[in-house]
């Protein structure tokens, strides 16, 4: 179940010539879905991408020896706080990356808190974790429910879609991801005419797109990832629901289901994403060397642990020690530079604020390969992306 | 508006449908699982990966060797139930004489092994397979819109159903491999080869399954995971229906998918435990099922 890749041999090659540093030792555990609905999105792919953060810093040879594990969470939130007490109590791990599924980094969100450690979550997407369950050792990297619904529910409603029926996923996911979008759709106008909520993760989507149908919404709204949207528009075009007027907004999609749905399904379709491998120089030539070892492109989650990663072995080795309240200060005083989200900052609630993008999934007539699958529409700045701090009742962060 | 328990009587006709379809799938399912156990007395949790490889074969002929789906339709359960013959033939018959349990393990195992193996070569996110032509497009009922390709699933598993049905229940080859079930020693007597008639037995349960699998193709993302997501569900219609009863099997998998899409329009929470529920209820009043025969 425990992968370990021991980059301690290559630390102790290195140190031969490196300045004589105090050594630390940081181990840092992926803990994410390699098995199920969201094996593509964080999975293996998250681990490499924290090796290639490690790497790419060259840990070794400032003093700093990182060893990484990986465990599989199943997405279930009792399955992760099971092996998070384990990593910390008895493994020795500083740091938890990524945690895929909101129910379970909430979970692992209070532990890490609880036993003084560091989460940096990039696969979730509940606002919650810097909102009403915001802890001083989270960090949220890559998105949020709240993002997404600033920029595809807006961009929607904006454009005309101003009557909404939910589609949700029924855990804490897809019910902040629901209420989030649900607020910025009434903001800009629009009303919700209705939902409904479907077990996670299911497979038959006809007799809930039946009764959005009915509803006479003109935007069906899907609050659901993976594999269950990906199966929620194919079986939405099979029911001529999407011919017969109606639209799909994909509130949460990745590179990756857009992959397995084919530019044929989804041309036209508008999302919301942190990152996507072709927006310039620096994203694609990361992508490509994580395309070498993954055989597919990376998606936002991946860069962000990747990211987020970076940004805390920096901060370890300025302050040179991995005491918890020292480095958590240090990354939010510290601002945040990476080729895969450009310049941002980690705010006093966790948050990290940096750009979004509004894509639109090309025809198959535009796209020019396997994986050219987006145009940008409009790069949405950090301020405006996610939720301001005072809208989202974090306490902590709001006491001072 | 007519209405029944506050829907619209156009909404309510159309969800029966939709749990037709869904109840289809259940039925061509728990259809080879109680084929298998009917005969053999192992409980094959490898059905749902095998449900699972019939998609992937489907898929496999298609963009490797540009077979399009009615060939598929007929070379997929030929292929996975010749992979089921040798897994038979190879492992299971070595069960035999031990408790269900043992059976119950190996194909637990097997099945992860084979999920394990496609996820490693597919990934999880599923490979898109397209309606054939022939039956894109879809009927405005009135009520509903019904694609065309959802009404070729009723009437292909109702079809294969019956087929089945009648063939074990009607026909001289039928009476041989039930009364195999019944005093194989004796059957041996008479001059038929016994072992080579449960071997065949189980390929036509497994080939069952990948029929299914065909099927299910084009309307669900094609993934390593597609069937472990269903075989809980139709273990529990088989139990629901009587283990080992053929016409309980196909008449539970129709029924239950009705009820589980009545439950997605009232109560769409309980829409993933009422087949469950159920169940329980069942094993509470008639512990060998709707079905079943008391043993």
């Amino acid at each position: 179940m425990f992968k370990r890749i021991a980059l301690g041999s290559v630390a102790a090659l290195a140190l031969g010539t490196a300045p004589a540093l105090a050594d630390i030792d940081v181990k840092l555990g992926v803990l994410n879905d390699r098995s199920g609905i969201y094996a593509d999105i964080a999975g293996e792919g998250s681990v490499v991408a924290a090796r290639m953060a490690a790497e790419d810093f060259d840990a070794a040879a400032k003093g700093i020896n990182v060893t990484i594990v990986s465990a599989d969470h199943q997405n279930r939130p009792d399955v992760a706080s099971t092996i998070a007490r384990q990593w910390y109590d008895q493994d020795n791990v500083d740091v938890i990356l990524d945690i895929p599924t909101s129910s379970a980094a909430l979970a692992v969100s209070s532990i890490t808190a609880e036993m003084n450690k560091i989460m940096i979550n990039s696969g979730a997407a509940t606002s919650d974790l810097t909102g009403s369950a915001c802890e001083e050792t989270t960090v949220h990297w890559t998105y949020d429910t709240a993002a997404l619904a600033n920029g595809t529910g807006k961009a929607v409603t904006e454009s005309g879609g101003d009557t909404w029926f939910f589609l949700t996923a029924d855990y804490a996911f897809g019910q902040a991801l629901e209420r989030d979008t649900r607020a910025v759709v009434e903001a800009n106008g629009g009303t919700v005419v209705g939902r409904v909520a479907h077990p996670f993760p299911g497979t038959d989507f006809a007799s809930f797109l039946l009764q959005a149908q009915s509803s006479g919404a003109k935007v069906i709204g899907l609050a659901n990832a993976g594999g269950d949207t990906i199966n929620a528009i194919k079986q939405a075009s099979e029911f001529g629901i999407t011919q017969a007027g109606q639209s799909l907004a994909g509130l949460l999609l990745f590179v990756t289901d857009i992959h397995a749905l084919g530019t044929e399904v989804a041309q036209g379709l508008v999302l919301t994403e942190a990152f996507y491998w072709d927006l310039n120089d620096e994203t694609r030539a990361w992508s490509e060397r994580f395309e070498a070892q993954m055989g597919n492109k990376p998606t936002m989650v991946q860069a962000g642990v990747y990211a987020g990663t970076l940004h805390y072995l920096k901060a370890v080795a300025e302050l040179g020690d991995k005491e918890t309240s020292a480095v958590m200060a240090k990354m939010k005083e510290m601002p945040t530079s990476d080729p895969l989200f450009g310049e941002g900052y980690i705010r006093k609630d966790g948050r990290h604020i940096h750009d979004m993008y509004l894509f639109e999934v090309k025809t198959p007539e535009e796209s020019t390969g396997e994986w050219d699958l987006y145009n940008l529409v409009a790069t949405i700045s950090g301020e405006d992306a996610f939720r301001a701090l005072e809208d989202g009742g974090c306490a902590f962060a709001m006491a001072d | 508006m007519f209405e029944i328990l506050g829907i619209p009587i156009q909404a309510f006709m159309g969800q029966l449908l939709i749990g037709l379809i869904n109840g289809s799938f259940y039925a061509v399912l728990s259809l080879g699982l109680a084929v298998i156990f009917g005969l053999l007395n192992i409980i094959n949790f490898t059905h749902g990966a095998q449900y699972m490889m019939g998609a992937f074969v489907a898929w496999m002929l298609l963009n490797y060797l540009g077979l399009n789906y009615w060939f598929a339709l007929a070379l997929a359960p030929l292929i996975v139930g010749a992979t089921g013959i040798a897994i038979e033939r190879l492992m299971i018959k070595r069960l035999y004489k031990l408790d269900h349990l043992y059976g119950l393990l190996l194909t637990f195992g097997i099945a992860l092994i084979l999920q394990g193996l496609f996820r490693n070569y597919y990934g999880i996110s599923g490979l898109s397979y397209n309606i054939p032509p022939a039956l894109s497009g879809g009927t405005n009922l009135g009520f509903m819109f019904l694609p065309n390709y959802r009404a070729w699933v009723i009437v292909a598993s109702v079809i294969v159903c019956f087929g089945t049905w009648y063939m074990i229940e009607r026909t001289r080859l039928g009476a041989y491999l039930r009364a195999a079930t019944e005093n194989p020693t004796l059957v041996g007597a008479f001059g038929i080869n016994v072992p080579r008639m449960v071997t065949l037995t189980y390929g036509f349960g497994v080939a069952l399954a990948a029929f299914a699998g065909v099927l299910a193709a084009p309307i669900y993302s094609v993934n390593p995971n597609m069937g472990a997501d269903l075989i809980i569900v139709v273990f529990a219609v088989v139990v629901i229906g009587g283990m080992g009863s053929i016409l309980g099997a196909i008449l539970t998998g129709f029924g239950l998918g009705i009820i589980e899409g009545l439950t997605r329009v009232f109560y769409p929470e309980g829409s993933a435990v009422v087949i469950f529920v159920i169940m329980a209820i069942v094993l509470m009043i008639k512990p060998e099922g709707l079905f079943g025969r008391a043993s």
